[in-house]
């Protein structure tokens, strides 16, 4: 059996700086105190902590924070960022190292947490604003979840749903465009 | 008092009560509502997530259409506040050339229920209520996006925030100080992991019960839709039966002032608000 301990570990030592330019976010001021991690409301859903991905990024270990569910799953609640006491903006590394994933074209190990965003902005893309009755069919559709959710009955929970907020008069059948969709088109290019 | 007005993408569809609710209530305060001429989508977390430049540049957009208007703007959706504050912020310290529009800097941006708790608009609020809510006694959660982070957002106490709370002790509801006010609901994840989501809403009402709170008021459509759509399902998981009407503060202050278009909005809900508000004497 591979000994983890003896595998080897790629690094990237300019990673910090690349990850570093996409905003003001501040890695190399982690001290690794890990305010963020004690005060993340999902890192039940995490496989590696906050404070790691930082120290990661740091270490240049690129494939590792690139492969990982936390920066996909994180809910963006920017309580780390908001008490990190070296103003590291966490939440925001989280977002820059999702771009650089997708740029890089490695395997999202959240899919369906990309196939949402990735709709989310063709929608808006294509209007110049987000229709929510067209943004759900598009999503389940690319997601796959479309297919799965008919071969095991579940279709039935998303149509209740709809007929619920149709009925409740929250589910438009059409939609309002703008009159910039050119403007919209050239910012999402 | 006219102010510049961003509803959002969600006020257009699913939180249609909530929209109707805020036109209601400003409508009888005197506060004239410009919608923003064509404005677009912020862009959301979808935007953050994956496209930096856009996450800017689209409520970026907005805020040169808010300019233009010469108001300040107010926001429901906390999420899109919390965007557009993001673009003041980098708009207004970028390199030139950086983003593809520039700001000057005049206007300012509100949190729709920051706005609300202005002590001129509760002295209006106050003087108008002729059903005070007795009975009422809410935890106000606010969610994530209006509060946090402080040195985009500007919020005086992002860890306590009190907007809502003070405007229902003016409508003479009796809201319940607890430690989770701007704790996480899981957000946009309801689709895409909603397991998650059910957890962490799971969370909130068990808190919610333990402070006796007997309903959530809230100022996010996003943080409604969570904690009102799924109730039945999340309180089978948590082994109990949840009933907590999920109410927009906004509501409540239309309720207070006998608005007459309460009940339409409330019949908007998931879980019943009617039947909690009518058992305390509070419909028409």
């Amino acid at each position: 059996m591979e000994n983890p301990q003896q595998s080897p570990v790629k690094v990237d030592p300019g990673f910090s700086n690349l990850v570093q330019t996409s905003a003001s976010l501040n890695v190399n001021a982690c001290f690794q105190c890990r305010k963020c991690t004690n005060g993340c409301p999902v890192t039940f859903v995490m496989d590696i902590y906050p404070d790691q991905v930082i120290r990661l990024v740091l270490l240049g270990q690129k494939e590792r924070v690139l492969e990982c569910s936390t920066i996909w799953v994180c809910s963006a609640c920017e309580t780390c960022t908001t008490r990190c006491p070296n103003e590291v903006d966490i939440a925001g590394t989280m977002d820059a190292l999702k771009a650089i994933a997708v740029q890089e074209g490695i395997k999202i190990p959240q899919p369906k947490t990309y196939a949402f965003h990735k709709a989310f902005l063709d929608d808006v893309r294509k209007r110049g604003r987000m229709f929510e009755g067209r943004l759900m069919q598009s999503y389940l559709v690319n997601s796959g979840e479309l297919f799965r959710k008919l071969a095991d009955g579940s279709i039935k929970e998303e149509i209740s749903l709809g007929w619920n907020m149709l009925k409740r008069g929250r589910l438009p059948l059409f939609s309002k465009g703008i009159k910039a969709k050119k403007e919209i088109k050239k910012i999402l290019e | 008092m006219k102010v510049s007005y961003y509803p959002g993408c969600s006020l257009e569809s699913s939180a249609r009560d909530y929209q109707e609710s805020i036109e209601g209530v400003c409508n009888r305060l005197g506060i004239v509502l410009a919608e923003l001429e064509d404005w677009n989508c912020c862009g959301a977390t979808a935007g953050h997530s994956l496209n930096h430049r856009a996450s800017i540049e689209l409520p970026g957009r907005n805020l040169v259409l808010a300019e233009k208007a010469g108001m300040d703007l107010v926001a429901p959706c906390p999420l899109c506040f919390n965007r557009l504050k993001s673009a003041e912020k980098a708009l207004l310290s970028q390199e030139t050339g950086t983003y593809r529009y520039t700001l000057r800097g005049k206007t300012k941006i509100w949190d729709l229920a920051d706005f609300m708790a202005q002590e001129g608009i509760l002295e209006r609020i106050g003087s108008k209520v002729s059903n005070p809510l007795a009975g009422i006694k809410p935890v106000c959660y606010y969610g994530c996006m209006s509060s946090r982070p402080p040195r985009i957002t500007d919020a005086e106490n992002c860890e306590n925030p009190m907007s809502m709370d003070k405007i229902l002790m003016r409508l003479g509801a009796e809201p319940i100080d607890w430690a989770h006010k701007t704790d996480c609901c899981g957000a946009s994840h309801v689709v895409d992991r909603p397991d998650m989501v059910f957890k962490m809403v799971g969370k909130l009402y068990h808190r919610a019960l333990e402070v006796e709170a007997n309903c959530i008021v809230v100022s996010c459509q996003m943080c409604q839709a969570n904690l009102d759509i799924y109730q039945d399902k999340i309180g089978e998981q948590m082994g109990k039966a949840v009933y907590l009407p999920i109410i927009y503060f906004t509501e409540l202050v239309g309720l207070a002032m006998k608005e007459r278009q309460v009940e339409t909005w409330l019949s908007r809900h998931f879980v019943d608000p009617l039947k909690f508000l009518g058992d305390r004497g509070l419909l028409a």
